[in-house]
């Protein structure tokens, strides 16, 4: 074990596969000089033909990532930031994730998107969104929205070995944060929650940049003596209902938070597996800690009003324990 | 200095001003750079330095009626269309002062009063916006014009081809003010650019112009004529100013930015070919303007500048809850 810096755990993900398996490309806006570091030193490893800048055309990129994969090629696309999914969302939603089932699956789509999401400092509305909900939505790509070094290493592994379109969304602001990594090759399957603190009294189920948070709010409630099960999704698409349910079953209380807006959010669509699946455990409604339904205002004090925070989670799950 | 200034009267009611608007373009964002630096903004700032010949040399012949649209690189453009100092800055600081009450910030000025409907975070946003500026200016039958300026790197979106085909199929009244300065944030431009833009847009058989885009009289000359042409329903034009960016991508590259993009020997080539100091130099030489008339225009622009600043760090912080009033129009989030 050695402490990683999390966009380290990302660039080391990348280095390893790329040496592994020639057929790895990767390319993007500025990925040579590398703006969050994830790329670093990328080029001059692995050589101007597999890693390329490319002109702005998202629009393009998208088309051309399914072209490639489509040729033979694992791609690794970088979106920059996740609002830029949106410049190049036509290939992505009527291409990239259909065309396995339009050839009657003849196609694998071995493609990677990495994006940076997220707010929290003042980069305004058109570089703070949290994009999950609709790309879970398209139903054909997986969404991994790692929240440690750790996962991000081995859930980018995963993803790189994989046969299907995958947006590994890198937690914004983040990339700094350390933690220990594993030395030895390792991958971590898709769709497994991680259980981060097992507790009696409530489960809280938190989605990457909230995971700090929710690990954060576990003071708070032990003070008012709450037991709480903090949880880190990992994946979004493939989603571990079981895993979720399991601990639901136990605590009866459920709480989940959630950087998107609260419409249609990740939260919303958990919050419905579990009142579906398990609501003879619930000992009360489930719980969304979400953003509201607006855009990433710029000014510091209204953006942090209106992003989740170890407060608002932990008074979200005392109102559920009911203390 | 390769200026032509006989393409329009070049009295001194009209030159001055021109000099006027770049100097305050250029200081109030020499204060940015420094709050900045000094850690007092709240997000980063992509700054116009180096590029002011451009946008003052355009928005000189614009009304407030007239419409703009902007990029991330987006100060320049706001001050030279006439929008507030004070209200640019304290949108920067993120006070309930700004002229967007601190929901934007930097790379979101807009102020619709003033025809400036934004700078934008999303490159080559503001093309199809103008293009929809413009088709309605058609609707109302008025003389009014919209301009979008963009960038190199904005030229190699798909939309600058599909809004050069709308503009001209119906004939708007769309200026295309493509700002070629060397660089799409860290790539040169030649590295992601084939051709020359400029002759992307000829292919449309339009009006176009390659012009010096650090020489503020030839962008004036060239921008004047598509002007005037579209005010009088003669189509889209087309302008490629050459110019360069001497600060950063964005004032904070350096703590994040593993290598050099550039070499600083370029950087101190073009910033000799300043086209503030190119300006002042024509102007001196012209009899038009001495030392004396400059140093209290400098004077007179540092007061603004020191004014706005001071407005907006003494702003207060923008409303928390104001962004459940504004997200919708007349209905709350
Ligand atoms: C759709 C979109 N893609 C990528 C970015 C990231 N980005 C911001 S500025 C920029 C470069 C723009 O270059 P150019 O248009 O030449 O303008 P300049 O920065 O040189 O003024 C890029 C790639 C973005 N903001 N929007």
């Amino acid at each position: 074990m050695a402490k990683k810096r999390y966009i380290q755990a990302i660039n080391d993900a990348l280095t390893e596969e790329m040496a592994r398996d020639p057929k790895i490309i990767l390319f993007g806006e500025d990925v040579e000089i590398s703006m969050f570091g994830d790329t670093l030193g990328l080029l001059e490893r692995f050589g101007p033909g597999r890693i390329r800048n490319t002109p702005i055309c998202e629009a393009t990129l998208t088309g051309m990532a399914v072209g490639a994969a489509a040729s033979g090629y694992r791609v690794v696309l970088h979106m920059m930031f996740s609002n830029f999914i949106y410049t190049g969302f036509d290939a992505i939603a009527n291409q990239m994730a259909k065309l396995r089932l339009m050839t009657g699956g003849q196609m694998s789509m071995p493609i990677t998107i990495l994006a940076g999401y997220g707010g929290g400092r003042s980069s305004a509305a058109q570089h703070s969104d949290t994009p999950h909900p609709l790309l879970m939505n398209l139903g054909g790509v997986n969404v991994v929205v790692p929240a440690s070094p750790a996962d991000a290493k081995g859930l980018l592994k995963t993803v790189l070995r994989g046969k299907n379109p995958t947006f590994f969304l890198e937690a914004g602001g983040r990339g700094a944060e350390t933690a220990e990594v594993p030395d030895e090759d390792y991958t971590i399957p898709l769709g497994k929650v991680s259980v981060l603190r097992p507790g009696r009294d409530v489960t809280v189920v938190a989605i990457g940049t909230m995971v700090k948070h929710a690990l954060a709010a576990i003071p708070e409630l032990e003070a008012k003596g709450i037991d709480p099960e903090v949880i880190d999704i990992r994946t979004l698409v493939p989603l571990d209902e079981d895993g979720i349910i399991a601990s639901v079953q136990k605590t009866g209380r459920l709480v989940v938070v959630d950087e998107a807006r609260d419409r249609c959010s990740a939260a919303s669509h958990i919050c419905a597996v579990v009142a579906d699946k398990a609501f003879s455990a619930l000992k009360a409604p489930p719980k969304r800690v979400t953003v509201p339904n607006v855009a990433m205002p710029y000014a510091p004090a209204s953006e942090k009003n209106v992003l989740p925070n170890p407060a608002k989670i932990a008074a979200a799950a005392a109102a559920l324990v009911g203390r | 200095m390769k200026t032509d200034a006989r393409n329009f009267a070049a009295t001194k009611e009209v030159l001055v001003p021109l000099l006027r608007q770049m100097l305050l373009v250029r200081r109030v964002e020499e204060r940015l750079s420094a709050d900045f630096h000094a850690g007092k903004l709240p997000g980063g700032v992509h700054l116009y330095i180096g590029q002011e010949a451009v946008a003052v040399g355009v928005c000189a012949h614009l009304r407030d009626s007239d419409t703009i649209t902007s990029t991330h690189r987006g100060h320049g453009h706001f001050i030279a269309k006439g929008g507030s100092p004070r209200a640019m800055m304290a949108e920067i600081w993120g006070k309930r002062s700004g002229i967007c009450r601190g929901m934007g910030g930097s790379m979101h000025v807009a102020d619709v009063s003033k025809g400036i409907l934004g700078a934008n975070g999303i490159v080559a946003a503001g093309l199809a916006i103008t293009c929809g500026a413009a088709y309605a200016v058609t609707l109302d039958r008025s003389d009014r014009v919209a301009v979008a300026f963009f960038g190199d790197g904005a030229a190699n979106q798909g939309t600058l081809m599909e809004t050069l085909n709308v503009a001209t199929l119906w004939n708007l009244p769309m200026i295309f003010v493509c700002e070629n300065n060397r660089f799409s944030e860290f790539s040169p431009t030649s590295t992601v650019t084939a051709g020359d833009i400029v002759d992307r847009a000829r292919a449309f058989k339009i009006p176009c112009a390659s012009v010096d885009g650090n020489d503020v009289l030839a962008v004036h000359g060239a921008a004047g004529a598509a002007i005037e042409r579209a005010r009088k329903g003669g189509g889209p034009s087309f302008i490629e100013a050459h110019t360069y960016r001497l600060h950063g991508h964005l004032e904070a590259e350096k703590s994040f930015l593993k290598s050099a993009y550039r070499e600083s020997a370029e950087v101190e080539e073009w910033r000799g070919r300043d086209p503030i100091a190119l300006f002042k130099t024509y102007l001196r030489g012209e009899g038009i303007l001495d030392e004396r008339e400059v140093d209290a225009l400098e004077r007179e622009i540092a007061a603004i500048v020191e004014d706005a600043a001071q407005f907006a760090e003494a702003g207060e912080p923008a409303d928390p809850n104001l962004v459940f009033e504004v997200m919708f129009h007349e209905q709350r989030a």
